[in-house]
């Protein structure tokens, strides 16, 4: 893979891939007072038509969508993720469980937010979220995947979440090498045999950072794009436990309930792997400069290779 | 138009006959099912057979018709109304509402759309409906569609602060094809609303919100199918019927009686109801 390029955050690719997908005349774009933050503005800008302001009110928005859903659109609603939590019992039942394909894209997601502190930063809406029957959960790593996934929703046919990041986020992807992804399927960046580290959103290109100082310290590391969380692509994990020593989880999320959890729920019901998980230690966020935060909150690459090394000298 | 999409246009004494039935299919239903909720369902089925016997366009022959008006029942544990009302309509059968929350049957607890044709959203959740309504009006009128919408909310369930979002986008959107109707029967779950939280003159505040609104005795067939043409018509924003209604009613001994808001009669009590209702 080429030496990562800088792109811009992954909620950029969100809203160019509206723009793309506005091509079809079902698509439809709603609001809860954050489309300049989200993206969903550019959207707005080109077709004001269909475009829906509902103002701060976000379960209201929820099943609006879901209405509309019903009525042959294909609504795309957006707000801050910590903000569709208030409507997580709308999005439950009436969204998914009418099976409603409302695709809901919660910008600003994780520690990553940075300087507006912990009530903004969302750190359990992959937990919840994942509990959702066939709601599908994607949280891309950078710009050019998310628009990439986002575009792939179209037809996706049931109900889905997506995470963006606030942040500009190194390209793990170029405009060609993007096309190989596929919601469902993990993506492997990069090879390994011994440590295979499993990350997603932001923590992707921290991953790829730790593999390259591990390959120094003769730790052979491969890294998986884990974008979607649910369903989550079981294949490439039992390919690391056939082929690897063990497994770290990284990710801007508490590790309870998100990419960790999801991957220890499938490595306990094969009889258990070695795993360690980076994330959130349950506990809040605050303020400070987002990479500032992101050491402070133990969200690095240095936290993956710390798990890594921990991980061959116990096994 | 063809086929069976047209409105129905029963006179007055036919939707009195339907809705006596229908009050009998709901009795029986729940007493069936041993659980149930037979006040909202009795206080509502008069305005929702009027709405069936003469607003609502839809194909018994294909529930998914993309034009057919849409009813959303927000008060989704009235749902024995919705099925009485379906039943009459040929989407179900007598064995289908004598399966009422059984394990599998198309009869589910609260009304759902994934489980009933006819049934165009899924309720039990309160609050959520008039949402969804929205989002469905706003959808016909995206696709320049004459299609309704109308949805049904509980004077308990206003108490929700999303249905107040719902009721000012809706303004603002002036959204001419959503109709709301409210069953102000006066008693929600636990005792009557005045006394668990009491939403006062609903009439004005939802006009406050820049709806058209009427009050109406929601019993009164005549009143209620003029009130029913009026918001049909009403085409400068949104509009809303404010319906007083008796929970309850037709039963006298589940009249005015919280203790009937979720709870199946027994057969003493059953045989008593489909007496005063013959
Ligand atoms: C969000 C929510 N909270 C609580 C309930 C439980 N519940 C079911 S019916 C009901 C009372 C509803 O009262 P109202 O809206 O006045 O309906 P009606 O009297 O017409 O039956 C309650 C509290 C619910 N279904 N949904």
């Amino acid at each position: 893979m080429s030496a990562p390029s800088t792109g811009g955050a992954s909620r950029d690719g969100y809203g160019s891939a509206l723009l793309r997908l506005s091509a079809d005349p079902r698509v439809v774009v709603l609001e809860a007072d954050l489309g300049k933050s989200t993206k969903s503005c550019l959207f707005r800008a080109e077709h004001p038509e269909r475009t829906v302001s509902l103002g701060i009110a976000e379960q209201n928005m929820m099943l609006v969508a879901a209405g509309m859903a019903s009525s042959g659109k294909v609504p795309f609603a957006s707000t801050f993720a910590i903000f569709t939590e208030r409507a997580f019992e709308q999005v439950r039942n009436g969204i998914s469980r009418p099976g409603l394909a409302v695709h809901i894209c919660g910008s600003h997601g994780g520690i990553h937010t940075g300087t507006d502190g912990s009530s903004a930063q969302s750190i359990e809406d992959l937990a919840i979220y994942r509990t959702i029957p066939g709601l599908t959960v994607i949280t891309p790593c950078d710009d050019l995947s998310a628009e990439e996934l986002t575009v792939q929703l179209l037809d996706h046919g049931n109900a889905s979440y997506t995470r963006t990041a606030r942040n500009k986020t190194p390209r793990m992807y170029d405009s060609e090498t993007v096309k190989s992804l596929e919601i469902g399927k993990g993506s492997l960046l990069r090879e390994g045999g011994d440590i295979a580290i499993v990350a997603c959103g932001v923590m992707v290109s921290e991953a790829m950072e730790a593999a390259e100082l591990l390959e120094g310290e003769g730790i052979s590391a491969r890294v998986i794009d884990m974008h979607t969380i649910k369903p989550l692509d079981s294949g490439i994990l039992d390919d690391a436990r056939v082929n690897c020593r063990g497994i770290v989880t990284a990710e801007d999320h508490s590790v309870i309930g998100g990419l960790g959890s999801a991957v220890a729920e499938y490595l306990a019901t094969k009889g258990g792997f070695p795993l360690r998980m980076v994330g959130v230690n349950d506990r809040f966020g605050e303020s400070g400069a987002s990479s500032e935060l992101m050491r402070h909150m133990g969200l690095t690459r240095n936290e993956i290779i710390a798990q890594a090394r921990e991980i061959i000298n116990s096994v | 138009m063809g086929g069976d999409a047209g409105r129905r246009n029963l006179s007055i004494p036919e939707l009195q006959e339907l809705s006596k039935d229908c009050r009998k299919h709901i009795v029986k239903m729940i007493h069936n099912a041993g659980a149930g909720h037979p006040g909202g369902s009795l206080s509502a089925i008069d305005i929702i057979a009027a709405l069936y016997g003469t607003r609502l366009r839809f194909k018994t022959s294909d529930p998914d018709w993309e034009d057919r008006d849409r009813f959303v029942m927000s008060k989704g544990h009235a749902s024995p109304a919705v099925y009485s009302i379906l039943h009459e309509m040929g989407f179900l059968n007598e064995n289908d509402l004598s399966t009422f929350r059984a394990l599998g049957s198309v009869c589910q607890g609260h009304v759902d759309m994934k489980w009933t044709d006819g049934v165009d959203f899924s309720a039990g959740s309160l609050g959520m409906g008039l949402s969804f309504g929205l989002g469905c009006a706003l959808a016909a009128r995206m696709d320049s569609s004459s299609r309704e919408t109308w949805v049904m909310v509980g004077d308990g369930e206003i108490q929700e602060g999303q249905i107040w979002e719902a009721l000012m986008a809706a303004d603002f959107h002036s959204v001419s094809g959503l109709k709301l109707i409210v069953d102000r029967n006066r008693i929600q779950n636990d005792d009557f609303v005045n006394v668990q939280m009491e939403v006062g003159d609903v009439a004005s505040k939802i006009e406050a919100f820049g709806w058209s609104v009427r009050e109406i005795n929601g019993h009164d067939m005549e009143e209620i199918v003029e009130a029913l043409e009026w918001a049909s018509n009403e085409n400068s924003g949104p509009s809303a019927i404010v319906a007083h209604t008796v929970k309850g009613k037709g039963v006298s001994f589940m009249e005015d009686n919280p203790s009937f808001h979720g709870k199946a009669p027994n057969d003493q009590e059953l045989e008593r109801a489909l007496e005063e209702l013959s």
